[in-house]
């Protein structure tokens, strides 16, 4: 069972940020087809969240054929994200990941110029992909 | 609501109750005492005054310390928040607290009435039969809220008195300032301009005699101001005056009489001199004229008041609902 | 359903108007923040709809009847008002015990699971228990009597914010089981934020703004760009608040459009900066704005 937390600066609305937690997890491995999402009583009990933003979120999650509410029992995992496959794929990206890093420390950028250009990139091809 | 009027209650009822209990123990230990007696004095007067107090005194504690606080220590608290978001109206609410009140403080002044007027009948007895204690018949303004069921009615609306004060100031203390003044007004005029006139009074012609003059009065210039009469027993006697043929009271009394006292400096005034002097008056046409509620009519009066008192009380409840749906 | 429904309601003492021209419409099974500054109107509303106080002006509907009308209504509508009132010489057995007496509704086995939940000593005297406690005691009172809408009066000003938090936590789970519908006030934004779907802004007795919050964050956005006049925006951009320095110009608008001029950086508002725009500005007043979602 996986534990929702919020995380007031992040600019994404609870519901999102839930959303978010969830398709994580299913990346990571840390959900597996069958598992049950939390009660919404209970996250709400933890959070102190409005129930109809956790519905919203399991809503959205079911809207895009992640997890299926069932009625009186809870709501369970119908699909993983990415599926053993990519689990192998995390590998080699990694390895190219850590090149990458490698190269850019030796052209003499500090930490923080490497998260701003690795963020500024990551988000203007993501806007290119939406556009 | 009965169950919650009770918790709220309880401990203002009990006190009231212990105290009346611890009264009536008194009286019934020093009651069988005083039966045979025709002399009342030391630890029989100062119970006595000590129980004519208490009479008075009941209504006006009921009222401050029963009634004010009903409504008022709710909304000096906020619980009126709390409990009229209950399921109850405000009027339910208020029904059954006033009627509660007002119940438990009839009988509370039923029950003091009873034992007191027990205690003291056989001083009351003494007293209807001599005119001379005038002042402590029963019928008398001073014994009168203090016997029969009058208090009864003064309880209920010193109750309902202190509620409708409470609901108009909301301030505890300040209300039952108020309550205490207005209760006091009230017992003090009651006496005066409505009860004498409640009932026709006795009228009666009284020829001025020798034997029948109890009482001269005179003011320092020596002139003589008025005269009085034997007064029936245990009568409340309204008016003992001396009038003209014509029927109009006289005050100061006429010249013909005023040289029948001695002026100041001739010396003591001979009573059978004066007296005899006096009788003149009924020669010229004058005669006393006594206007005077007889024994008798203490029951009736005390009928009359009671009711008088549960209608004053009825009208105030009337204003207490009312107003109630109004406070926030 | 509509849980509360206000026209042109308005309520005078004495010489003061505490809420004028006030038309709402809340919807039922949501929790309703009433958001605004100390004296602004938002307990008059409460009281209002509960049925504590009685209109000047205007008519005020509540979960279907009129407030305060009777028993009937009485048991539809939960209040907890301000400073929680609990009778400090009663116990919480003796607060139970008074709403099982008083309300025919009540559900004493929910009362006394959540008194046992909560770890209260059923024996202890309400003026012996923390803020804290007396609030969950004065909520568990409004709860038991299993309202259709629960009424609650600036409920966690008083409490630390461990208690704060608990407090909201339980009313939400006591929401998602019982489906009831909520108002709750509150001069905390940052409270109101994670609790409430739908929202009323109150300043100086009136409404200035209201809807679903999901709504109000989309539509709301904070544009700032070079100087220019305000006269030259799209007709369909309602500015709620502007401020200019020599180069600049930041202004909030409340929009159904997409904001297209390139020359503007839009950026996305937070709960608080958009109840904070409409408490600052009192210009920007427009009874009852309704964003329809």
């Amino acid at each position: 069972m996986i534990e929702f937390h919020l995380d007031g600066g992040s600019g994404l609305s609870p519901y999102q940020q839930l959303v978010r937690q969830v398709r994580h997890a299913l990346r990571l491995g840390l959900l597996h087809e069958g598992d049950q999402l939390p009660k919404v009583k209970d996250v709400v009990a933890a959070l102190a969240i409005n129930p109809n933003t956790v519905l919203k979120a399991y809503r959205e999650l079911e809207h895009d054929g992640l997890v299926a509410a069932r009625p009186g029992v809870g709501t369970f995992v119908t699909a993983t994200l990415g599926g053993g496959g990519s689990l192998a794929a995390l590998g080699p990206l990694r390895q190219d990941l850590r090149r990458w890093l490698g190269k850019a420390r030796r052209a003499g950028l500090d930490e923080e110029s490497i998260e701003a250009l690795f963020l500024s990139t990551f988000r203007s091809a993501a806007r290119e992909d939406i556009a | 609501m009965t169950w919650l009027t009770w918790r709220q209650f309880r401990i203002p009822a009990l006190a009231v109750y212990a105290a009346l209990a611890a009264v009536g123990v008194v009286l019934a230990i020093t009651g069988p005492d005083l039966v045979g007696r025709t002399e009342f004095t030391g630890d029989a007067e100062s119970l006595y005054t000590g129980t004519m107090l208490a009479m008075y005194l009941l209504p006006a504690v009921l009222g401050v310390f029963w009634g004010v606080p009903m409504v008022t220590r709710e909304l000096e608290t906020g619980t009126h928040n709390l409990v009229w978001n209950q399921t109850v109206t405000r009027g339910r609410w208020l029904a059954v607290k006033l009627g509660t009140g007002a119940l438990a403080a009839a009988l509370a002044a039923g029950l003091l009435s009873l034992a007191v007027g027990w205690w003291a009948s056989p001083i009351d007895t003494m007293a209807s039969a001599q005119p001379e204690n005038a002042l402590w018949t029963r019928i008398s303004p001073a014994l009168f809220g203090a016997r029969g069921i009058a208090p009864i009615g003064y309880a209920v609306f010193a109750l309902v008195l202190g509620v409708a004060v409470g609901i108009l100031l909301r301030r505890t203390v300040a209300a039952m300032a108020v309550t205490l003044v207005v209760f006091a007004a009230v017992q003090l005029l009651v006496p005066v301009l409505v009860r004498p006139y409640v009932l026709p009074a006795t009228e009666e012609a009284v020829t001025i005699t020798g034997e029948n003059i109890t009482r001269i009065t005179g003011n320092q210039a020596g002139v003589i101001e008025s005269i009085d009469v034997a007064e029936p027993s245990g009568a409340w006697v309204l008016t003992n005056e001396t009038v003209d043929p014509s029927g109009a009271a006289v005050s100061p009394l006429p010249d013909a009489v005023q040289g029948c006292m001695p002026a100041p400096g001739e010396g003591l005034p001979d009573r059978q001199t004066v007296v005899g002097c006096l009788t003149q008056l009924s020669d010229l046409g004058y005669q006393q004229r006594l206007e005077y509620h007889r024994a008798d009519d203490f029951w009736p009066l005390q009928w009359i008041e009671t009711a008088f008192f549960l209608a004053l009380s009825a009208l105030l409840a009337r204003f207490c609902f009312r107003r109630l749906r109004h406070l926030s | 359903m509509t849980a509360l429904r206000a026209q042109s309601l308005g309520k005078k003492y004495k010489r003061r108007w505490a809420l004028t021209g006030c038309t709402l419409d809340v919807p039922a099974g949501h929790v309703t923040g009433l958001v605004g500054p100390n004296g602004a109107g938002k307990s008059t509303l409460l009281n209002l709809a509960a049925g504590m106080l009685r209109p000047t002006t205007g008519t005020i509907e509540v979960c279907g009847g009129v407030p305060g009308s009777g028993p009937a209504q009485l048991a539809k509508v939960g209040f907890v008002a301000q400073n929680t009132p609990v009778y400090a010489g009663l116990t919480v057995d003796e607060h139970l015990r008074l709403g099982a007496h008083l309300n025919p509704s009540w559900d004493d086995a929910l009362a006394r699971r959540r008194v046992a939940g909560l770890g209260l000593d059923t024996a202890q005297q309400a003026g012996k228990l923390s803020g804290g406690q007396r609030a969950q005691l004065a909520l568990t009172l409004g709860i038991a009597k299993r309202p259709e809408l629960l009424l609650l009066d600036e409920p966690v000003a008083a409490l630390d914010p461990l208690a704060r938090r608990d407090f909201l936590a339980d009313l939400m789970e006591t929401v998602a089981e019982h489906g009831l519908s909520v108002v709750l006030s509150s001069h905390l934004v940052s409270d109101l934020e994670r609790v409430c779907d739908h929202l009323i802004v109150l300043v100086e007795s009136q409404v200035r703004i209201t809807g679903e919050v999901e709504g109000l964050l989309a539509t709301h956005h904070r544009l700032s760009g070079s100087r220019r006049d305000l006269d030259t925006l799209p007709a369909d951009q309602h500015v709620v608040s502007a401020s200019h320095t020599d180069r600049q110009t930041t202004v909030l608008v409340r929009t159904e459009a997409p904001i297209l001029d390139p020359g503007w950086t839009v950026g996305r508002l937070t709960l608080e900066d958009l109840v904070l725009a409409y408490m600052s500005n009192p210009t920007a007043a427009r009874p009852a704005l309704e964003v329809l979602r």
